[in-house]
């Protein structure tokens, strides 16, 4: 049997989703429901239509437009190894992100293993919401992960997210301690995530997993932490998709006010960047 | 920068763009002078050269090191009235035009009225061109089939080579003399033309040397009267190296310099060959002066430098001659296509990028002057940091540096018969031109408008904007039942009309040949003085003409659809989509949606879309690959507009991608104007797909938010995505790194920009896609970057 995956997505010249030139495939479908999420179009497990406005010489035209399709592991790995070259001179690779790849494991882990055939590095942006039993199939596959840490309490996080965060940090801790290479990634919503407990909460974690794999002093952390400001990108999209932004009037977060953030991080250790 | 440069740099910028009469008036008093004289015309063109240099006012800047202009003054352009003759209305125009204008004062106006119009109206070359060329001929380039470089300029495109820096001008006058005197050269049935174009070489290199005693002598006299003792010593000194180069070789990196800038006088004073001249690869070039002069410590680093901005502002001083009739209406380029290469490789084959290639690349970042223009040649023997270096020049938004693949251009060179040693010593030139520096004439003969051609033979012939027949009868295309007849039609269409163009340029490039020959361009090109044969007359040791084929997108996106819409899918009848584009898609714009957004297009690594690019190229290569010119060399492909897509674009009418009638065609090898919607590496595939080592140069641009380049991961990545396109064998690309300005332009016209992807934080996205608050969030970001 020949399986498919739901995708939305494949875009080339990603520079943000792992080192050096990527092409990121985009999984639909996700078991989270963030207030803040940036690709509303990705949330269902489901195609769906939209209406996009096209413009020609001035005279607006509405065009019906599907977001998903079926496709095959064969039709993605084409599209990606179209930039091979660019993989090859630049030392990137492909990244799996979504929705939530990990949502459609046996697909992800199919793709995975074609890649890892071509020698490709590769990349897995997961929020993490997976059973013990789908990361550890996974897991040997990836090179880096690239891992969403949102809200340490988890009567919060199920508010703002919809789930648990249970097995989140269940996977965290074991893909660590299997020595993956692991790149957090925190949105900071105003008054959501940024708040000083989640903060200090998110800090006691990493100091409890750098605890577990002490790193001698010249290699540096194997962990690095990304702040993904708070963006209203997705305002457009909410409208177009019909669907509900929990955060319509919350202004976007400049980086310059994660400067302070930052330090926090890089005094821990951590290699921080902000924006992906 | 030094209070020196600053005041240098500041006036250069500030100085207004005139019109001079001198180099007109002398030419026209020399040629009426000789009328009665019997002389041959290599003679009458050497005595020409000497009569303007012994005669036009030598102009020296306050606070200059290195000297000599080409006018009275910096921005004071000649006219060279031998070409084409400036007629009352052309000053009117150059006078009064929006962009780049030449203020033509009143005793100008009425020296070009009385004296210098009259004369050579019916005398100028271009007369004599226009008499010669066929009806044919004139009916297609009147059509906007093609353009004719050489109907107000003398072909040129050609760069210096190391020879200069080895002989002076007296080392020339022996090796003319060893050729004089060479054992059976009385015998050879063309000596006594042989002997008369050496003459005439002679006079021409005398000439040069004689202008740089004249400065010699005004420097020396400034001397006398300057009061800061600094700079009378500087004066004094700058009076000994004129009057060393360009008789001696040079000795010093100042001569070095010195000299080069003398050539450059000449060659643009001669004529006005295309492209000026240029100095090519100059981090060569100055190296072995360079190293010298730290070793004694007769320079320091700051000295060099500082002479290397008095030398770039020198070209800054040089605009382009200005053009007459239509052409000085519409063409308002300022820059005259000097292109400075920097890196590449050496001629032995090993990496050539020194010390100095990172001097010259602060020298281009602290000048940020339009010329001259420079480029780096990346190897696959490059070091990273040379091209993140010149990358973070390139982000600041100024166009250049742009991107050249060395090893490309060594292959191209080398398929067309060049030794490995010339290949490695040549580079690109103009736009992105491919030659052998000091050895090679590669004369651009004209831009070739491909979707003109397509038009052409959709119309059975006719060229729909006037009604007129100008092509053959191809069949009504209603009747073709395959896209293949169709592309037969075109290319019976495609050879007719490159027929009638190497015809042409093979007519014009004899009347270059015996009546308008270059004795002192000829001093510096080899083997021009071996062959005892004048440079427009195939002295050079490699002679090449070329076609530049424009609007390559434009015409795979309109064959794409066709083949798409009304062969395979049969959306539309061949009648009902010529009649859309008859009708410029009013009451069509239904259809024209679909053309737009719904077609495949070039640029996104699609073969549906990319297989007609390739078909086109083929067929352009085929028609004029190895077809003879005039001088003994053979004729040859680029492809590259400058900006004459827009020209072309302005008569040609709606083409079937969805293009509205007489709006701009694509750009170089670019895909349409925002017709690549899957980023940068698909555009850099798609483009990698036509065989770029059969051509002698392409010209890719691409767009891009600066924020692309912020960091140095940022620029490894552009650096990964240069080298990727260079190892799949492409020529050239340029970073348009794009401003404010052209988002607010992409906000009102959307279509246009479809390509446009911009960081928004941590992600990337297409600029049409985002809202317009966000949108105007970019814009203003954007504005912080530039400088």
């Amino acid at each position: 049997m020949v399986i498919r995956g739901l995708i939305f997505d494949i875009r080339r010249f990603t520079v943000h989703d792992g080192p050096g030139i990527r092409t990121t495939v985009f999984f639909k479908g996700c078991p989270l429901t963030c207030w803040w999420c940036h690709n509303p179009e990705s949330q269902d497990f489901k195609s769906e239509r939209s209406i996009k406005n096209l413009v020609l010489s001035g005279t607006k035209f509405q065009h019906s437009e599907t977001t998903g399709n079926f496709m095959t592991v064969d039709e993605v790995m084409a599209e990606v190894q179209k930039d091979e070259i660019f993989y090859e001179e630049s030392g990137g690779g492909v990244t799996f992100s979504g929705g939530e790849p990990m949502m459609q494991e046996p697909f992800l882990h199919a793709l995975l293993q074609a890649s890892k055939t071509l020698g490709w590095h590769t990349a897995v942006d997961t929020s993490g919401y997976a059973t013990h039993k789908a990361m550890e199939h996974t897991a040997p596959l990836v090179d880096l992960f690239l891992y969403d840490v949102k809200l340490m309490n988890d009567e919060l996080h199920r508010k703002y997210t919809g789930v648990s965060n249970k097995p989140i940090l269940e996977n965290l801790e074991f893909l660590y301690r299997s020595g993956k290479n692991i790149t957090l990634r925190f949105p900071v919503i105003p008054g959501i995530t940024d708040t000083y407990d989640n903060i200090q909460q998110i800090k006691t974690l990493i100091i409890r997993l750098q605890s577990q794999r002490p790193v001698p002093m010249a290699h540096g952390s194997p962990l690095s932490i990304h702040l993904l400001p708070y963006h209203t990108i997705a305002r457009d999209k909410y409208r177009r998709f019909c669907k509900t932004n929990q955060l319509e009037g919350v202004h976007d977060l400049k980086q310059e006010a994660l400067a302070g953030l930052k330090q926090e991080f890089e005094e821990m250790g951590l290699t921080v960047k902000i924006g992906g | 920068m030094t209070d020196r440069v600053k005041k240098l740099r500041d006036q250069s910028l500030k100085a207004i763009n005139r019109i001079s009469a001198e180099r007109a008036v002398l030419v026209t008093d020399f040629y009426k002078s000789v009328t009665h004289r019997n002389l041959s015309i290599p003679m009458v063109r050497a005595l020409n050269f000497d009569y303007i240099l012994t005669h036009k006012h030598i102009c020296i800047n306050d606070g200059e090191l290195i000297v000599g202009e080409r006018g009275p003054a910096p921005k004071a352009c000649p006219t060279y009235p031998e070409i084409c003759v400036h007629s009352p209305e052309d000053l009117e125009i150059l006078d009064k035009r929006q962009k780049v204008s030449f203020k033509v004062d009143e005793e100008t106006r009425r020296i070009y009225h009385e004296n210098i119009t009259p004369y050579w109206q019916g005398r100028s070359n271009r007369d004599l061109i226009m008499g010669q060329v066929s009806s044919e001929w004139l009916a297609a380039y009147k059509a906007g089939v093609f353009t004719e470089f050489q109907e107000q300029r003398a072909p040129g495109h050609t760069v210096a080579g190391s020879k200069i820096y080895r002989k002076g001008m007296l080392d020339l006058i022996d090796e003319i003399h060893d050729v004089l005197l060479q054992p059976g050269f009385q015998d050879d049935a063309a000596s006594s033309a042989k002997q008369e174009e050496l003459k005439a070489m002679e006079i021409s290199a005398n000439a040069l040397i004689k202008f740089a005693e004249r400065h010699a002598g005004t420097l020396e006299q400034l001397a006398v009267v300057e009061k800061s003792r600094k700079r009378k010593k500087e004066l004094l000194e700058m009076a000994g190296i004129c009057r060393h180069v360009p008789a001696h070789a040079p000795r010093t990196f100042h001569e070095a310099l010195q000299y080069y800038w003398f050539v450059h006088l000449g060659v643009i004073t001669e004529l006005n060959p295309w492209d000026s001249f240029n100095p090519g690869r100059l981090d060569q070039h100055l190296y072995p002066f360079y190293r010298q002069g730290i070793a004694d410590g007769s320079l320091t680093r700051d000295r060099a430098m500082e002479l290397l901005q008095c030398f770039w502002i020198k070209f800054n001083n040089h605009p382009a001659p200005p053009k007459v009739g239509v052409t000085a209406l519409e063409s308002n380029t300022y820059t005259d296509f000097c292109l400075i290469n920097l890196g590449g490789v050496k001629s032995d084959g090993s990496d050539a990028v020194n010390e100095l290639t990172y001097m010259l690349l602060d020298v281009i970042e602290k000048m940020r002057l339009l010329q001259p223009g420079s480029m780096v040649q990346v190897s696959k023997m490059s070091p990273d940091r040379f091209i993140y270096r010149t990358l973070n020049i390139t982000k600041t938004g100024y166009g250049q540096p742009s991107f050249f693949n060395t090893d490309a251009i060594v292959q191209e060179l080398l398929s067309q018969g060049k030794s490995l040693e010339d290949a490695r010593n040549g580079g690109a030139s103009g736009c992105v031109e491919a030659g052998a520096f000091g050895t090679e004439a590669y004369i651009l003969s004209g831009y070739f408008n491909l979707p003109k051609v397509l038009e052409v033979t959709l119309h059975n012939g006719i060229d729909p904007r006037t009604g007129k027949m100008i092509g053959l009868l191809t069949g009504d295309p209603a009747t073709f039942s395959s896209f293949d007849q169709l592309m037969q039609a075109f290319q019976k269409q495609l050879n007719h009309f490159i027929r009638i163009k190497i015809e042409g340029n093979n007519t014009i490039g004899k009347i270059f040949a015996e009546k308008m020959p270059v004795p002192f361009l000829s001093l510096i090109i080899d083997d021009c003085i071996t062959n005892g044969t004048d440079y427009n007359a195939g002295g050079a040791r490699y002679n090449t003409t070329y076609i530049q084929g424009v609007g390559l997108g434009t015409i795979t996106d309109s064959l794409t659809a066709i083949r798409h819409h009304v062969f395979d899918r049969k959306l539309v009848s061949m009648s009902g989509l010529m009649r859309a584009d008859d009708q410029n898609f009013k009451d069509f714009e239904e259809l024209q949606l679909e053309l737009v957004y719904h077609t495949p297009k070039y640029g996104n690594d699609e073969d549906y879309a990319d297989d007609q690019a390739r078909l086109v190229f083929e067929l352009f290569y085929a028609a004029v690959n190895g077809q003879a010119n005039a001088i003994g060399g053979t004729h040859r492909i680029n492809l590259l507009p400058t900006t004459c897509h827009v020209y072309f674009g302005s008569v040609t009418g709606a083409t079937a991608d969805g293009r509205n009638a007489w709006q701009p065609l694509s750009e170089g090898i670019s895909p349409v104007q925002g017709a690549d919607r899957k980023g940068p590496t698909a555009v850099l595939k798609s483009a990698a797909k036509i065989d770029h080592i059969r051509t002698g140069g392409t010209l890719l641009n691409q767009k891009l938010s600066p924020d692309f380049f912020e960091g140095d991961e940022s620029i490894h990545k552009m650096s990964s995505l240069i080298r990727s396109y260079f190892r799949m064998d492409g020529h050239h690309i340029q970073f348009n790194v794009v401003s404010a300005d052209t988002l607010r332009d992409a906000q009102q016209h959307p279509e246009l920009y479809r390509d446009l992807i911009v960081r928004v934080a941590g992600y990337s996205d297409y600029f049409n896609d985002l809202g317009e608050d966000l949108q105007n969030e970019i814009i203003k970001r954007t504005e912080h970057y530039s400088i």
